[in-house]
């Protein structure tokens, strides 16, 4: 049953994260709800390697690599910030509307 | 796991979830900030008490660094970074309430109702975790922690080479990549503006023009 | 010498009681030394931590205009809190309130949520110079947190273990900082670092009028001022725990041991505070990133090839 709750909380931290990402108009706001949809991923992938699979280093392997994915997402992403406010002043994604395909 | 336990889940999972949703709610661009360091924080927690002890304690010691470095760029970026003039910053909120809303509602779904295989294996000692998290990773998971390194190295390469004002990218014609900067400084601007004057294909270079 | 071993839960208060009037006697100490009140009779000097607290207790209280008080009170109480939160993992003698596997990323984790406290301790007032001090910290942290792990990481790899217990235990024969000089080095540094000391208090520097300390009310002020003086005795603690064999040495206890050799790094830094100017961040970022970090990685590298060729004879 505690595997149920664990991935209760990771589904309402990915919803949550997911509505700011959806919702949010500057890009800074964005990459925070991003942030909070990996938080549910990390919680997800502990509670599976706890309950399901624990004597395998595997998972935790897993949740290195999440947690790294998450610093490269957070420094391209102000990279990305910081090019698209200096060429077109743009801090909000409708501004940024040109890197449509 | 025990009554106590789950109790501490508990009260870490209403944390989170509280933290993860004020980030959302409140006006200031430091709080929200600091609403998501402390949502990580009850999530590093929620893994130690799963016994992962180091990954739980490193969870909370990278995104509390990396609030302390997002918190410049809120600052930066936001028009009101202190929440001092009411505004909204949301837009097709409905429409995002919905979309996760049912997606929290689809993932709730599949947790509860597919039967989850029993637990395979002992959960090992809380001091073995670190452990065999450290022998995985430098014996039989090598290859991935050598291909995160590249991509660490990658993504410190290109974000340097996006953000520095003198890249090799910022020499676009200024038309081609500002056509919100046109309208406003088409006839005024450019004469005065550039050290070196140069003309290329009508347009006019500047290197170092940075705002 | 015995291992380290976990106290009983009161050791809680205890360990608290002991940081807070360790900060106290260093906030004397300091008022001691400090070379430019030689004028003032030194059993003034001495008093100065009682003065300073009635003074502040009672001074008018003065507010800025559209403060953040939650983000503000938040930035004047963590540096103690984190404190007190680093000093669970620091064993005093034989004796230590908590002895998790990783207690060296909790001391590492803990000093960086002080990016956070001192931030927030410039963010709240809604005042410039506060606000400049804030950001000073930052680019100051971003200087030194780097080789501070590296010289965390240094011990950690001799003794193979992240618990600070073993770390202690593992010095028995030598300590670490015969091996590690360059470590132990960095880590007082750093420990200076992180508690706006001596050459690195810019962000708290006269030039912003006291920077991050500027606009605090008089009992904020204070909490501040007991948590970097609390912050400097845990972390030279910490040092000794790590680098300085823990309670190890003969004839007394291990406890006075303990106190001994901490009271001896807080009264280097205390007495370096004023004989050493302060650097400012730019400078200390071409230091910290060009020497110092290289030096430490250096410095890791050969504990590494020594523990791995110990361990091989």
């Amino acid at each position: 049953m505690m595997l149920q709750l664990f991935l209760l909380l990771a589904a309402a931290l990915l919803a949550v994260g997911l509505f700011g990402a959806l919702s949010q108009q500057s890009i800074v706001m964005v990459m925070m709800g991003l942030e909070l949809m990996v938080a549910g991923v990390i919680v997800a992938a502990a509670a599976f390697w706890y309950f399901l699979a624990p004597s395998a280093p595997d998972g935790q392997v897993l949740l290195l690599v999440v947690l790294s994915a998450m610093t490269v997402e957070m420094a391209a992403g102000f990279a990305v910030v910081i090019l698209l406010f200096r060429t077109s002043d743009a801090d909000m994604t409708d501004m940024a509307a040109e890197l449509k395909g | 796991m025990s009554a106590a336990g789950i109790a501490v889940f508990a009260a870490l999972a209403v944390i989170a979830v509280a933290a993860g949703i004020a980030v959302f709610v409140v006006d200031s661009m430091a709080r929200a900030t600091f609403a998501l360091a402390m949502s990580f924080v009850a999530v590093g927690g929620e893994l130690v008490l799963l016994t992962l002890a180091y990954l739980g304690v490193v969870t909370i010691l990278m995104m509390v660094m990396e609030m302390a470095i997002m918190v410049i760029f809120m600052v930066m970026f936001m028009m009101n970074p202190a929440g001092l003039m009411p505004m909204s910053m949301l837009h097709n909120k409905r429409g995002a309430l919905a979309i996760s809303v049912g997606t929290f509602a689809l993932l709730a779904a599949g947790a509860l109702a597919v039967p989850w295989p029993a637990r395979r294996g002992v959960v090992p000692a809380p001091a073995q975790t670190t452990r065999a998290a450290g022998e995985a990773i430098m014996g039989g998971q090598m290859p991935v922690m050598v291909g995160i390194s590249a991509v660490l190295f990658a993504t410190i390469v290109s974000a340097l080479m996006l953000a520095v004002p003198h890249g090799r990218y910022d020499h676009a014609p200024r038309d081609a990549r500002s056509p919100h900067d046109r309208g406003l400084h088409d006839n005024a601007g450019h004469d005065g503006t550039h050290h070196d004057g140069t003309h290329h294909d009508g347009t006019l270079h500047d290197g170092g023009d940075w705002r | 010498m015995t291992a380290v071993q976990v106290a009983a839960g009161w050791s809680v208060v205890a360990a608290a009681l002991i940081v807070i009037g360790a900060a106290v006697a260093a906030g004397a100490l300091d008022a001691a030394v400090d070379p430019r009140s030689r004028t003032v009779s030194l059993s003034a000097r001495l008093l100065r931590p009682v003065w300073e607290t009635s003074r502040l207790l009672l001074a008018q209280r003065r507010a800025t205009t559209a403060a953040d008080g939650l983000l503000a009170s938040a930035g004047s109480v963590l540096p103690l809190l984190i404190a007190l939160a680093m000093v669970a993992v620091v064993p005093l003698g034989d004796r230590v309130v908590a002895a998790p596997t990783v207690g060296l990323v909790w001391f590492n984790a803990m000093d960086v949520v002080l990016w956070i406290a001192w931030w927030l301790a410039g963010w709240g007032p809604n005042s410039v110079h506060p606000l400049v001090g804030g950001y000073r910290f930052l680019a100051q942290a971003l200087a030194y947190e780097l080789p501070l792990m590296f010289a965390l990481t240094a011990p950690a790899v001799a003794a193979g273990s992240l618990s600070v217990p073993d770390i202690v235990t593992a010095q028995q024969q030598v300590w670490f900082v015969a091996q590690m000089p360059i470590a132990a080095a960095v880590f007082i540094g750093a420990v200076a670092a992180f508690s706006l000391w001596g050459p690195f208090a810019h962000p708290a520097g006269t030039d912003i009028a006291g920077g991050v300390l500027a606009e605090q009310p008089g009992p904020a002020r204070l909490l501040v001022r007991l948590g970097q003086y609390a912050l400097l005795v845990v972390g030279s603690a910490m040092a000794v725990a790590l680098f300085f064999g823990g309670g190890a040495g003969p004839v007394l206890a291990p406890w006075a041991w303990t106190v001994i050799k901490t009271a001896v790094i807080l009264a280097a830094l205390v007495w370096l505070r004023h004989r050493i100017p302060v650097w400012r961040p730019e400078k200390l970022m071409r230091t910290a990133w060009l020497v110092v970090l290289p030096v430490t990685l250096l410095q890791l590298l050969a504990v590494s090839i020594l523990t791995v060729a110990g361990a091989a004879a």
